[in-house]
């Protein structure tokens, strides 16, 4: 199995942490994994993004042109990344900030109000979290709790107020695809 | 017999390539004497240039290295850095060091590179066969400048301890002339003055030597001396920029 | 250590660099090796290193020069554009009989170019670059595990023969984060051992020995016999490079091949996949991926070639540069054909496998 995302959104909104954190949880579970970020003027734009491949089969070109799933943060990432979502793929876009969607009809749309989630635990950057949320609970790329030890090793020292957060913002999104 | 005079330890026994009347012996001496006087012979590292004193890594007797064109202050980087404990000197004529070498002589300075760089100034590329320099005068025929400087054309000569004296960086900043015995005598002072600083670590030294080139500018050494003292020295003013050491108060 | 971290080229190659006991490091910024300079400023004082950035791509490598000639491990960095600076100081390093490591993470060029990843600079990074009789050790990696490796393998290719060594990578490999693990750091032991490998020649402190301390780190000779001699004994080395030091991996290389696939870098990872999709549908293809692209593999190629191969391709982010090589192992027996993108564009495995059906 081998599965392509392409992760987009606003510099700051934490679009290229999504699939860092996809891969670092996909090289835990002994996958092979690349993650692979636009550099330059492209990251202008509002569509800051990274090619993430997680996969059982030594990685090819880490380069994502037809992503299996697309983790929209943005309007203007569904604009430029929706049309090359592989037939059957899917989309998982935050409605607080993508307020036209897609006209796509092949694909699955999950699309789920992250800033408000976000804001209602408390903290805007764990947007991106609600996000990783969604894409586990929905295809069970990574498990959940390869997510937590990570980011428990990475922030229970740092900043356990934030592990808290970005826990319960990974919850959330699993909820919401759950339901 | 007594020996009266005789070739400093710090300079080998090859014979110079230089020309007659050029000043060139007169500087390399100076600072091997102090090299010798201050002992740093066996903890020195010095860079060669591209020019006339290309050879200068085989006149020392230390440790040397030779840069490509200009980057002297960019290898003594380099080799202060890798080898702390030892000293670095450059040796760089005008052509290297305020032409190709611009931007590696004003950031070695800028950084406050621990060495100390000699730079002479004779107005006119020598080796290559007498071209235009960074520091040539106004009005002054070279083969380049075959109907004089023209500084409405190409500008007006750098003065390069002045540019250097606009940075905070520096610790020593002097231009010297080897004119007249007592200017060589009040140059051997500054030469060791700037090598002793170098020896105690307080930062980027600078000697500028107001020099000549008898051949290229086509005169004899007396006379090339003479054209100096009256054209040279009014562009080149001889004075103390920088002494970080009177500025802290004596030493 | 050695547990898997999810790390980008870039800081791969600087981590491993400082591992493999480089304590000092000269360069410039520039996109995409950003990066690498940027680990560099951080961790360098750590290791109680230097960390100088230059004034230019100029002065970094002569920064590199004169620490050389001090005997240290020493390294520098850059893309394309500051690369084709760095050829100055390359050349003298070459001339002077330096180790040196340099790393080129490719871009896209002429001039300028773009920041994408490419291969562009292979003629330059292999048949010279800088001016006069030299050769550059270039090993090229495909993975950020092979990336970080290989700065090991370049200082001391680099130490073994006093010579520059490049790391010809590309934007990919730089910014790509892939898994890696690392070599265990050398130990003060060690690190003692290669401050005093080269004190036969280098310049060092030498308050000991008042009579043994010329030494010149030069690369003039103004007397042509003695040019000559010098020139001559590194063509000699450069013999000696060629026979010891060729690299390079076999991916699916059998007897059974119809196609054999010559690429490089990450050329050589699209390349692949192309192959196991072929090799699914039926069609045997072999690669022969160089990992030195000087000392050139030649025989590997040639060894390759029986009669069931119909034809050669090459893949290559560029217009078409080591098939010069390719079709030098070949040598008029086979057809060598061609497949190539530019501009920082990569192609496809479809593309590769289109190309390898075609009649």
């Amino acid at each position: 199995m081998t599965t392509e995302l392409i992760c987009s959104g606003f510099g700051g909104q934490g679009a290229l942490t999504i699939g860092k954190f996809l891969a670092k949880a996909g090289m835990a579970e002994d996958l092979n994994v690349s993650w692979l970020p636009s550099y330059g003027p492209e990251m202008r734009g509002g569509t800051a993004n990274v090619s993430a491949i997680i996969s059982e089969k030594p990685i090819a070109s880490p380069i994502v042109s037809y992503p299996d799933i697309l983790v929209a943060l943005n309007q203007p990432s569904i604009d430029k990344f929706a049309p090359n979502i592989k037939k059957g793929g899917l989309l998982v876009a935050n409605k607080d900030m993508c307020p036209h969607g897609t006209e796509r009809d092949d694909i699955t749309i999950i699309e789920a109000p992250m800033n408000t989630i976000a804001k209602e635990i408390g903290s805007m950057i764990v947007l991106n979290m609600v996000a990783i949320g969604i894409v586990i609970g929905k295809t069970g790329l990574v498990k959940y709790e390869t997510l937590e030890k990570d980011l428990t090793e990475f922030l229970e020292k740092k900043n356990p107020e934030l592990l808290k957060a970005n826990l319960k913002a990974i919850k959330k999104g699993m909820e919401i695809v759950s339901k | 017999m007594e020996v009266i005079a005789k070739r400093p330890e710090s300079l080998t026994d090859l014979q110079f390539t230089y020309c007659p009347g050029c000043t060139h012996g007169i500087s390399h001496r100076l600072i091997a004497e102090a090299m010798d006087e201050l002992e740093m012979r066996n903890m020195m590292m010095g860079v060669a240039p591209v020019g006339c004193s290309v050879f200068a890594y085989k006149f020392f007797d230390c440790d040397m290295a030779e840069a490509a064109h200009g980057r002297a202050p960019a290898l003594a980087t380099g080799m202060k850095r890798a080898r702390p404990d030892m000293h670095v000197f450059t040796y760089q004529g005008d052509g290297d060091l305020a032409a190709i070498g611009t931007a590696e002589i004003i950031h070695a300075a800028n950084r406050g590179e621990h060495i100390t760089v000699f730079f002479v100034n004779n107005a006119i590329y020598g080796m290559t066969g007498g071209q235009m320099a960074p520091t040539t005068l106004p009005g002054m025929k070279t083969t380049t400048s075959p109907y004089g400087r023209d500084e409405k054309d190409i500008g007006y000569p750098i003065k390069v301890c002045e540019l250097l004296d606009s940075l905070d960086s520096p610790y020593f900043i002097e231009r010297v002339s080897l004119l007249s015995p007592q200017d060589i005598l009040k140059a051997k002072k500054v030469v060791k003055k700037a090598l002793r600083y170098n020896k105690e670590e307080r930062g980027f030294t600078f000697v500028e030597f107001v020099s000549t080139c008898p051949t290229n500018w086509g005169m004899d050494a007396k006379d090339a001396i003479n054209w100096a003292k009256e054209n040279m020295l009014p562009n080149f003013t001889v004075k103390n920029f920088r002494d970080k050491a009177k500025e802290e108060g004596g030493e | 250590m050695s547990e898997k971290v999810l790390m980008k080229g870039n800081e791969a190659v600087a981590e491993a660099a400082l591992r493999a006991g480089c304590r000092l490091y000269f360069a410039y910024p520039i996109t995409p090796q950003s990066e690498l300079i940027e680990y560099m400023a951080k961790m360098m004082s750590k290791v109680d290193g230097t960390f100088v950035q230059a004034e230019s791509e100029v002065a970094a490598i002569n920064m590199v020069y004169g620490a050389s000639g001090c005997g240290k491990r020493v390294m520098t960095s850059s893309s394309s554009p500051g690369i084709s600076l760095k050829m100055e100081g390359i050349s003298y390093i070459a001339g002077a009989n330096l180790p040196a490591v340099i790393v080129n993470v490719q871009r896209g060029g002429p001039g300028l170019g773009d920041i994408q990843p490419a291969q562009g600079d292979y003629f330059q990074a292999t048949k010279g670059g800088g001016h006069g009789d030299y050769k550059t050790i270039v090993v090229a990696p495909s993975t950020v595990q092979e990336f970080a490796d290989m700065a090991d393998l370049a200082f001391e290719l680099a130490d073994k023969y006093r010579n520059p060594v490049m790391i010809l990578s590309d934007g990919l490999l730089g910014q790509m984060m892939e898994p890696v693990e690392f070599k265990k750091p050398k130990t003060d032991e060690e690190m003692k051992k290669l401050d005093e490998q080269h004190f036969d020649w280098c310049i060092h402190p030498n308050e000991d020995e008042p009579n043994h301390h010329h030494h010149e780190i030069n690369s003039l000779e103004i007397d042509p016999n003695v040019l000559e001699q010098h020139v001559t004994k590194l063509g000699e080395k450069y013999d000696k490079i060629e026979k010891n030091e060729k690299r390079h991996e076999e991916y699916n290389i059998s007897d059974d091949n119809e196609v054999v696939l010559v690429a490089f870098g990450t050329a050589a990872r699209i390349a692949k996949s192309a192959i196991d999709e072929l090799k699914a549908e039926g069609t045997s293809v072999g690669l022969i991926r160089p990992i030195t692209v000087w000392p050139y593999p030649y025989e590997a190629i040639s060894k390759a070639l029986h009669e069931k191969v119909k034809k050669v391709v090459v893949c290559e982010l560029n217009l078409g540069q080591m098939i010069e090589d390719v079709k030098l192992a070949v040598n008029g027996t086979l057809p060598v054909e061609f497949l190539g993108k530019v501009g920082g564009i990569l192609f496809t495995p479809e593309e590769v496998k289109a190309k390898i059906l075609e009649k």
